[in-house]
């Protein structure tokens, strides 16, 4: 038992708990808690916005797996963080944010800077705290850590009032760490009676299919997942969230599956007789019109979350669990099957529409081009953080992940302005990798301020803008479903951004043809230093395949050239 | 269908407000809800009705197992319970020729008179939720000034 300040506890927990590096930016009543900062030894990185703190502490969990952690000042910098908060929770990324608040007295009289972010934060975080006693501040730390990281991972929130930071209390330095939380007991075995009816359904099945989401990810479950397909040859179809998580080259693979999914992922689970969603949510984005998706299919769901399981679609074998846990008791029981014919029909339906783009020599730039040459020069081994929008579906459908950890997306929440900060995160988390964020230009422009910041600690990122001078994928429906009104999505007043590199000190080149793109991703890799390269592309070119919000997944607009 | 959910939370501030919240966010609807401590300082219940089908009533009993701070939900809507819930009800009571045959009703209910004025009544009467319904009704007519009611509270046998 020590005398502790509340700051010098929040210092102390987190060295306990592993954390290298936080995300902050300080303010009136985190002073006490930044001037603890000043003696510990973890590394403090400003970003030059808190919304840019909390995506660089999300990039940096989902690429390495740890807890990420962000912290803002009361009021204004908490409701900064309040979007990266909730693009963590819809992707279940452990995230842990630290805010300080007014004193304690202060609190319920509309203080200057007070917010009731507990309040605000309550539907987008897994739990959250207002700390008002700094005897408690040990115990809620450490359960912050544990509720963020375990279960279904999720950002936690703690609220520190002024006088708790400066309060002296007790720290325990033998305090447990195994964390007791009676509210809050996950379950990691599946129930082995579901399992084995499950693989009931598996050894009768004729056309099944696996589609996997981000749990098999968050489990480290890709191996188990490679054995299962290939045991009992069932192709699989992967979600956003998952991609990497299956190796793309192999036969039984089928691509990201949904609204800009594969033709033969979305047509195979269409006529699949059986569906093993696995670590996955049925989110709307993947499943279409619920009516007509998978009429004739038995559903088995594995889940870690049981509020995820039918939820969305009536499911026939729930199996609430572990993903990887689950898969290996499965593993005990499943039979090898063949599925000939299955596989045959597959086959002729990857053949008929395969992924395709045409780049001319002398035409306009082609994102799906300019993706596969960064694939091939980053010989698939990269990180990729995405912003959101046409850029970020291309690079789902021509980039071949081999590594979950290795794409970086906000998937659930589909943020603008995520990218940026969550490959500089990504990168800070993992020095030895390449990271490369693939960029709109109307993304961009929402976190831009973080250049400062990859300036200031040389993160080496290299920035790779999609430019086609468009909000893209909103002008990809107005062109498609409001008669090309092009309503607000036009930037052709974009700034030079070769420029506003240069201005924070940052290297850029700006390519405008074929012959251009390969040398220009050379030089950007060259030396281990941020780069931007702004990539003018064809302007109108769209996501295809597609199928239109609302629609069943078999009504697919294929494209084809434009 | 009408449910009876059973759920025992941890007794710190900002419980309710996740659970009150959790309906809000979700577009379920709450019937009533009673909060109250129990033989445990540091547990209380809360007793809420919610109707929707199988799916949504699935639903809320999972959310609410999502929650931190609920330590336990139960739905007790197909068990055998005892059902409760106390009504407070004010009751105009100018006609003084009316007052013995509010009694009269009052005596039926074994409920009891716990305010009496000039100008009203304040009638007490604790029952499952139906027979509580009933003497509302029967009160219409008698002019009825102001209702408070508990909400449902309930144990499983
Ligand atoms: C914060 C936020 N605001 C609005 C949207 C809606 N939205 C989705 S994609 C998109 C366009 C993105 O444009 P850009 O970054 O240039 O990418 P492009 O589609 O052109 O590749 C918009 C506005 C969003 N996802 N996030
Ligand atoms: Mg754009």
């Amino acid at each position: 038992m020590t005398k502790l300040t509340g700051a010098q506890i929040l210092i102390k927990v987190l060295k306990q708990e592993g954390v290298e590096l936080v995300f902050g930016y300080p303010g009136g009543v985190l002073i006490p808690i930044y001037d603890a900062l000043y003696d510990a030894d973890i590394r403090h990185i400003l970003p030059r916005h808190e919304q840019g703190g909390a995506h660089a502490a999300d990039g940096y969990a989902r690429a390495t797996g740890k807890v990420g952690v962000c912290i803002g000042t009361s009021g204004p910098g908490a409701t900064n963080l309040v979007t990266g908060i909730a693009t963590a929770y819809m992707d279940s990324v452990p995230l842990v944010a630290i805010t300080g608040q007014v004193q304690t007295s202060l609190i319920g009289g509309d203080a200057f800077q007070e917010v009731d972010i507990t309040g605000i934060t309550r539907p987008i975080t897994k739990h959250n705290y207002l700390v008002k006693d700094v005897n408690d501040l040990q115990r809620i730390l450490k359960e912050a850590f544990h509720i963020a990281r375990t279960g279904r991972p999720g950002p936690v929130l703690v609220d520190i009032p002024k006088d708790v930071s400066v309060a002296v209390g007790i720290y325990n330095s033998k305090l447990s760490d195994n964390i007791e939380i009676r509210g809050y007991k996950p379950n990691y075995k599946g129930h082995i009676g579901q399992i084995k009816k499950a693989v009931e359904l598996i050894n009768k099945a004729k056309q099944p299919i696996i589609y996997a989401g981000g749990g098999v990810k968050i489990s480290g479950a890709t191996k188990e997942l490679y054995e299962l397909a290939k045991t009992i040859n069932a192709p699989v179809a992967l979600t956003l969230m998952a991609l990497g998580s299956f190796p793309p080259d192999d036969k039984l693979y089928l691509g990201m599956l949904g609204m800009h999914g594969t033709y033969y992922a979305n047509m195979s689970i269409n006529h699949s007789d059986l569906i093993i969603a696995i670590g996955a949510r049925f989110d709307d984005r993947v499943t279409g019109k619920l009516e007509e998706f998978a009429p004739n299919a038995q559903i088995i769901h594995i889940d870690i979350d049981p509020a995820a399981i039918s939820k969305n679609v009536k499911v026939d074998i729930p199996i609430v669990g572990d993903v990887k846990t689950v898969l290996t008791d499965m593993l005990n029981y499943v039979k090898e099957k063949e599925h000939k014919e299955w596989l045959k029909q597959i086959d002729v339906w990857k053949k008929q529409q395969p992924l395709t783009y045409n780049q001319t020599e002398s035409g306009p730039l082609k994102p799906q081009y300019i993706i596969e040459e960064i694939y091939n020069l980053t010989k698939g081994e990269a990180i990729i953080a995405t912003e959101v929008g046409q850029h970020q579906m291309w690079t789902a459908q021509y980039y071949k992940f081999t590594n979950p950890r290795h794409f970086i997306s906000s998937g659930g929440l589909g943020t603008m302005g995520f990218g940026l900060p969550a490959s500089m995160g990504a990168q800070l988390g993992c020095p030895d990798k390449r990271v490369i964020c693939i960029a709109g230009d109307g993304s961009l422009q929402m976190n831009i301020q973080e250049l400062a910041t990859i300036r200031e600690h040389n993160i080496p990122v290299i920035i790779a803008l999609l430019n086609n001078s468009y909000l893209g994928m909103v002008r990809q429906w107005q062109e498609l479903f409001f008669k090309k009104r092009y309503m607000a999505t036009d930037l052709v007043k974009n700034p030079n951004f070769t420029k506003i590199a240069n201005a924070y000190d940052i290297k850029a080149l700006k390519i405008t043809k074929k012959s251009e793109v390969v040398p220009a991703i050379k030089e950007a890799l060259k030396n281990k230093e941020p780069y931007l390269l702004d990539f003018i592309i064809n302007r109108e070119e769209n996501v295809f395949p597609m199928v239109p919000a609302g629609a069943a997944v078999s009504n697919m607009i294929l494209g084809g050239e434009n | 269908m009408h449910h009876i959910i059973s759920v025992t939370v941890e007794n710190k501030f900002g419980v309710l407000s996740r659970i009150a919240g959790l309906f809000a966010g979700r577009g379920y609807n709450i019937g009533s809800l009673a909060v109250g401590p129990t033989e445990k300082e540091d547990i209380s219940t809360i007793v809420l009705t919610v109707s929707g089908d199988d799916k949504i009533i699935e639903q809320v009993i999972k959310q609410l197992n999502r929650l931190i701070d609920v330590i336990k939900v139960v739905d007790l809507t197909e068990k055998e319970i005892v059902k409760r819930e106390l009504l407070l009800i004010k009751i105009s009571a100018e006609h003084t020729t009316k007052r013995s045959e509010l009694f009269q009703i009052c005596e039926v209910f074994k409920s009891k008179i716990v305010g009496i004025t000039n100008k009203n009544v304040i009638i007490e009467l604790s029952g499952a939720p139906a027979k509580i319904d009933a003497f509302i009704n029967i009160m219409r007519p008698y002019g009825i000034l102001e209702v408070s009611r508990t909400g449902l509270i309930a144990l499983a046998r």
